[in-house]
């Protein structure tokens, strides 16, 4: 019995145990309350109050909107197929919380002259974890479209599963000049190698641009929201859901929002780096030892990568209250037209200006190379005869 | 034939390819969100803030005293003619000696009803009326009901208070006009 309390306390067991509840309990959190900012963020977009009667501000809308649900019916249509229709949102919600566990959410905390890691787990194919585990995520639409025996339900699922499958490839593809940059699959060195404001984004700024759109199509947020897309579909996928297997798609929804989120600012925003943390640090390393130091460091360097996810997602919303959605084709001709071959000419320029020696310089020069060449072919295209322009 | 000068020629040259990158329109979109974003809302938060309704509102009736705190109405009846929604109803009894100081006239309303589940407070009764006896007051909503008891108003909740008496903001519509500078 002695031996097993020693093994505990000297493994990093119970506090890797602590960080991946705490991780888990602040996904739940902030997904809850993107809900309750999601509406607020549209109200005042379009010159509302927003929800403010639930305690203060609405701050317990979140709580209400949740029991409510609980309430409603949980109703199973008699032709859906039972255990494939309560698999979908389970495996929707499970996915999402998955996808979160190899972000690094801060640098490390040294507990008993040990160094713990602020993140679930450091693996040295973190982004390819991301990527397999987001990939699994269009099955939970899928199977939930599909169980509901539903022709809305099922065009919805269809439509998620091409989106996702034609914008991971460009996603896949702007991930691929980070990574010939860095060297690593790990998050964590990603986001080590941007210390000191040596953000990617500097280096990225069309793979960002990519990454960002393709992140959109993945979350299935607007302006690519065709799988629930109300207009034509109903509800699209979760036409015949209701209670809180409803309530966990949509909650999915916003936990990929912060997931995503959370890559973004590792991938592109420097994770938990912020300008000037070597002189916090050292400052409060003298001011309060080397330990204590270290570890309210850490704290604010935590901080700085909440504050760049909560924007992120204020990002989502912002833009999901501003464009209006695409038409499913136009939504296959970005895909593949657009931003595949631009994923493409980005993994180029990087790859030369890797080899020439000049990084910063070289991907800018090679972005505005590929800019004059694309204006002159399409000024150089053959002009379409328009009959009724023409008149 | 021009109505107004907001009319603006749609543009149908084709794009070019800045404009095809949907790029500068998001933008565009994205700066007038926000912007909306920041603004200061209109919103009148209604149980806690009210907002003036003008001296013509028609809310809760109200049936005048005259000066010396007698009642004006006579049981005429024109009221409950003009009304559309059949919400008024009365009965008149003849003023005995000694009622002087409570009703300015021989015939007066001994029960003088409206039912506010039915009245649609078009104010067609203050314009019937003879004697300026009843009005819609500005200043007043008819409360919120729960139950069909409460839904017949009687003169106990009809007549005029003559320590609160009502009085109109505004009678002509110029003074109308300067209460909404």
């Amino acid at each position: 019995m002695g031996s097993f309390v020693q093994w505990l306390t000297e493994s990093m067991f119970l506090w890797k145990a602590l960080i991946i509840i705490v991780i888990f309990a602040i996904t739940l959190a902030i997904a809850a309350y993107s809900t309750w900012g999601e509406r607020k963020v549209a109200a005042y977009i379009q010159d509302r109050r927003g929800p403010n009667r639930a305690g203060w501000g609405g701050l317990l809308q979140p709580l209400a909107d949740a029991g409510k649900m609980f309430f409603k019916e949980d109703f199973i249509p008699a032709q859906a197929d039972k255990w494939l229709f309560i698999l979908g949102p389970c495996l929707s919600m499970f996915t999402a919380l998955m996808s979160s566990a190899v972000v690094p959410f801060g640098s490390s905390f040294i507990i008993g002259g040990k160094e713990v890691f602020v993140q679930a787990i450091e693996i040295n194919i973190g982004i390819l974890y991301v990527f397999g585990v987001v990939s699994l995520g269009v099955y939970g639409v899928m199977i939930g479209g599909w169980a509901s025996n539903n022709k809305f339900s099922l065009l919805g699922a269809i439509r998620a599963a091409s989106q996702n499958i034609s914008y991971e490839l460009a996603m896949g593809m702007s991930i691929i000049a980070i990574l010939m940059m860095s060297g690593t699959l790990s998050v964590r060195e990603i986001v080590l190698q941007q210390h000191g404001g040596n953000w990617n984004i500097f280096y990225q700024p069309l793979g960002f641009l990519i990454f960002t759109i393709c992140a959109f199509a993945e979350c299935n947020r607007t302006p690519f929201d065709l799988p629930e897309c109300e207009t034509e579909l109903v509800g699209g996928y979760h036409t015949e859901y209701s209670s809180m297997k409803l309530g966990f798609y949509l909650f999915a929804e916003y936990i990929n929002m912060f997931a995503s989120s959370a890559v973004t600012a590792c991938l592109f925003f420097g994770g938990y780096n912020y300008p000037g943390m070597d002189f916090v640090e050292r400052q409060l390393i003298s001011g309060i030892g080397a330990n204590a130091g270290h570890n309210v460091a850490t704290l604010i360097g935590i901080g700085s990568m909440f504050i760049k996810i909560l924007f992120g997602i204020f990002f989502f919303m912002w833009v999901r209250w501003t464009v209006p959605r695409f038409r499913y084709d136009q939504l296959m001709n970005l895909g593949w037209k657009g931003l595949i071959p631009l994923a493409v000419a980005n993994l180029i320029i990087t790859a030369v200006a890797i080899l020439s020696g000049y990084k910063l310089v070289g991907i800018w020069v090679g972005l505005a190379i590929m800019i004059v060449l694309i204006s002159i072919v399409w000024s150089l295209r053959p002009k379409k005869k328009n009959a009724i322009m023409g008149a | 034939m021009q109505l107004t000068n907001r009319a603006k020629k749609t543009d149908k040259s084709e794009l070019s390819l800045f404009e095809r990158s949907y790029l500068p329109s998001l933008a565009t979109g994205l700066g007038i969100t926000i912007k909306h974003f920041f603004q200061a809302k209109p919103t009148i938060e209604y149980p806690e803030q009210k907002r003036y309704l003008g001296p013509v509102f028609r809310g809760h009736h109200i049936l005048k005293r005259d000066e010396e705190g007698r009642e004006r109405c006579t049981a005429c009846g024109l009221c409950a003619v003009a009304c559309p929604a059949e919400a008024i109803s009365m009965v008149a009894q003849e003023r005995v000696k000694g009622e002087e100081h409570l009703y300015r006239e021989e015939k007066y309303a001994a029960v003088y009803e409206i039912n506010m589940l039915r009245c649609i407070f078009c104010g067609l009764c203050e314009e019937a009326c003879p004697k300026q006896a009843v009005y819609l007051r500005h200043d007043m909503f008819v409360p919120v009901f729960t139950d069909r008891s409460n839904v017949v108003y009687g003169k106990d909740q009809l007549v005029e208070d003559m320590t609160h008496r009502y009085k109109r903001d505004a009678w002509t519509k110029e003074d109308a006009m300067k209460l909404w500078k």
